[in-house]
């Protein structure tokens, strides 16, 4: 079944349009990997699906579960499923990490009409995931993402993503600034989270996430389309090439 | 249920709701005429059953406001009071004294009910026995001396107090029971003369909180007043004054609401505490008055001279403050810090939104030798308020080794409130180390989008973010307070956001 139908989108940020007709099917079970030069509107694909403030889709749709997801609140998103693991995950000062996944998390629960997990179901989840993803405990009294280094943040995605349960993740460059250990890691934490019902649209420079994260389909992005889409070996083909053969598509 | 926990559970069934506060109680009044004169202050000094010194001490201060003229310099901006348009006392009708809690109006205990204040609590009456090993619940617990509108009607945990020797009493009671100690240290720290509404609030007060712990005492439990302003046009003058005498520590803790109404509403309160050698007081105030409709109509002025006096060596106030309400806030509790190696500390959180106006700060003024102060003052303007922090810190001549370490933060919500910082510093000796940092920002859109894209709404990213930033200060608080604070913070925030 289709989870995410993105059907010629166009996009505006600043009157400058953006996306110029982008369209890209993900199915339930799913594994996508987004690759394209720098600029070419990835992350800009990604705020859209979540609903940042700041983008005008002046044309085409976007359907999740059948439904129309530009008609719903961004928290109503999140809610429904959708995650978007940040490029530049931001700081909270003074919000710790551990309050802030259960306020989170209870947020969501709530929307969905669903009861507050209590605090000694939360707390034991909470310490299995971080363990599995090697955060340790101290790591969660701190300010979210306050002094983590750029690894420490993108693995608090990928805890986050565990803990929410999610049925879309889209994952905005979790590989860059992870050290090939933690790169492993936090790629076990992602296959962990793969399940018939979960779909994961993996955005990425370097086909060697995706040696990890396996995908099912790679789609080349440039200039804000969707240029080739194909399987794995499309990524081991860019690596080779480059994306110049896309630039003038 | 212990008392504390009690608190804690209402506290956090404290809904949402825009100013849930806005209640009012229907009770019969008995109120001075109109206006102010020596007729309105004999008025006041003959109902409380007053000696005559404090009549004479009222008179005097009466006479001096005359001369005096309200200050201007403050960043706030507000239509001229009508001295003689309003009532000076308001008391509500007693059927007769009361003795015991279930003779006090069920009315009056209804709106406290609504305020989740556990009055009834009948653990906090009767106390509750520590099970061995545990920690004497004693200590967490909360006495409460209420004050409707302008007279206290109940007070609990009186016996344990006096038990302790600790004199927690309305300051009407301690003026007749406790003379000699209310004539040596009432006005011994904000002057009769101190300034406008100081004095208006000497010749006019009409009840407050008295406490005295002696020597080497630690009070055992934390003694908090609820104000509530009740009266259509009363101006309300609380007067609360605390000793802790040497070697002592008392934790007091304020915490106010009010009526939503039309009419704005005077608040001339004055606070002074007295420190000897040795000793520590602590008090926190939250603050959540009606602070004005969305344009900007009614509220509360709020104009209070709250000050510490560090009079003995190695002395310690510390001003805890959570500013939410009022349409007006004047407000600077500070610390004089006379004992050598006396310290001071002043944390706040001034919350203006709609269109309140805060001008909120302290005044640390070295005397002694090797004082030290702190100020952590946290402020955050939405919509379309003001919001200033005017601080002074001197070093006097003979106060060598003085120190002062002052962070000031202001967080900006929208584009159409501000926020101004006037800091002032004045080292009269060379040996001053004053440090002070200051800093604005404006809620970062990124930060709250990161909050929603995990699921809070717009009002709770907010509410999650500004707590953050006012971490600091809310660990100063009481837990009990935090709590209630932190609701606050959120609920005084709500519509901040487009
Ligand atoms: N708020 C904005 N204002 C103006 N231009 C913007 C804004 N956001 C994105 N853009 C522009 O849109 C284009 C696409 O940006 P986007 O961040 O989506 O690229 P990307 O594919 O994620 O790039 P990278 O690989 O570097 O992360 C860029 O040219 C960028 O400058
Ligand atoms: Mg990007």
């Amino acid at each position: 079944m289709a989870l995410l139908e993105v059907k010629d989108l166009k996009v505006r940020v600043e009157e400058r349009e953006i996306l110029h007709g982008l369209t890209l099917t993900v199915n339930e079970g799913e594994i996508h990997a987004i690759m394209g030069p720098n600029g070419s509107g990835k992350s800009t694909l990604s705020h859209v699906i979540a609903g940042k403030p700041g983008y005008e889709v002046t044309d085409g749709q976007i359907l999740f579960m059948g439904e129309d997801l530009l008609e719903m609140a961004p928290e109503e998103r999140a809610a429904k499923g959708v995650f978007l693991a940040f490029q530049y995950p931001v700081e909270i000062p003074g919000v710790t990490t551990m309050n802030f996944l259960r306020t989170a998390l209870n947020a969501q629960r709530k929307a969905r009409g669903e009861t507050e997990l209590m605090v000694p179901d939360f707390l034991k989840k909470v310490r299995e995931v971080s363990k599995s993803l090697n955060i340790p405990q101290d790591m969660l009294k701190r300010g979210v993402n306050v002094g983590f280094s750029g690894g420490e943040k993108k693995r608090n995605e990928v805890l986050q993503m565990a803990l929410f349960e999610p049925s879309l993740c889209i994952l905005d460059e979790m590989d860059s600034g992870l050290d090939i250990d933690a790169l492993r890691i936090a790629a076990d934490g992602v296959n962990a989270l793969h399940s018939p019902k979960r779909a994961m649209v993996v955005i990425t420079h370097y086909q060697r996430l995706l040696n990890y994260i396996v995908p099912d389909f790679v789609h080349v992005m440039s200039k804000g389309r969707v240029v080739k889409s194909g399987a794995k070996d499309l990524a081991l083909e860019l690596e080779e090439s480059g994306y110049a053969q896309y630039e003038d598509a | 249920m212990p008392a504390v926990q009690e608190t804690v559970e209402r506290v956090k069934r404290i809904d949402v709701d825009q100013y849930r506060y806005g209640f009012e109680t229907l009770i019969e009044s008995d109120k001075a005429p109109k206006g102010l004169s020596e007729e309105t202050v004999k008025f006041i000094s003959e109902k409380k059953n007053e000696p005559a010194w404090m009549l004479q001490w009222r008179l005097e201060a009466y006479r001096r406001w005359l001369t005096m003229t309200e200050p201007t310099w403050a960043r706030v901006d507000y239509p001229k009071i009508d001295f003689q348009d309003l009532y000076y006392y308001a008391a509500p009708k007693p059927k007769k004294t009361v003795s015991s809690l279930d003779e006090i109006d069920p009315e009056i205990l209804k709106t406290y009910e609504k305020l989740g204040i556990p009055l009834r609590e009948v653990a906090m009456l009767e106390g509750v026995e520590p099970k061995p090993g545990e920690e004497d619940p004693a200590r967490r617990k909360i006495a409460v001396d209420a004050v409707f509108d302008s007279v206290s009607v109940a007070t609990t945990f009186k016996a344990e107090l006096k038990k302790a020797g600790v004199i927690f009493m309305p300051i009407s009671e301690a003026i007749r029971e406790h003379p000699e100690l209310v004539q040596k240290y009432l006005g011994s720290v904000v002057p009769t003369s101190d300034n406008f509404y100081a004095t208006l609030n000497s010749a006019v007060f009409s009840d407050g909180s008295f406490v005295y712990v002696p020597p080497g005492v630690r009070c055992p439990m934390e003694l908090s007043t609820y104000f509530r302003i009740n009266e259509r046009n009363t101006g309300q003058f609380e007067r609360t004054l605390i000793i802790a005498d040497k070697g002592s520590y008392v934790s007091y803790l304020e915490g106010c609401t009010a009526p939503q109404r039309d009419e704005n509403q005077l608040h001339a309160a004055v606070v002074e505490l007295v420190a000897h050698d040795d000793a520590e007081i602590k008090y926190s105030t939250v603050q959540n008055w009606y602070p004005g409709n969305s344009e900007g109509k009614g509220g509360i002025y709020n104009f209070v001279t709250k000050r510490g006096d560090c009079r003995g060596d190695r002395s310690k106030i510390s001003w805890t403050q959570v500013e939410t309400g009022s349409a007006i806030t004047w407000k600077y509790p500070s610390c004089i810090l006379r004992g050598d190696n006396s310290s001071g500390e002043f944390y706040s959180i001034a919350i203006s939104n709609g269109f309140q106006q805060v001008d909120s700060g302290t005044k640390m003024i070295h005397l002694g030798k090797n004082t030290s102060s702190r100020i952590i003052s946290k402020g955050i303007a939405a919509g379309k308020s003001q919001n200033t922090y005017r601080g002074l810190v001197t070093a006097h001549r003979k106060a060598t080794g003085a120190r002062n370490f002052t962070a000031c933060d202001s967080l900006l919500i929208g584009d159409k409130c501000g926020a101004h910082t006037v800091p002032y510093i004045e080292a009269k000796n060379s040996s001053a180390t004053f440090e002070h940092e200051a800093t604005t920002s404006k809620i970062s859109e990124d930060v709250l989008f990161y909050c929603i894209q995990r699921g809070l709404s717009q009002e709770e990213a907010v509410g999650l973010v500004v707590n953050g930033f006012v971490k600091d200060v809310l660990q100063q608080l009481p837990m009990e307070f935090a709590v209630e604070a932190q609701k606050l913070i959120s609920i005084s925030l709500e519509g901040s956001v487009g």
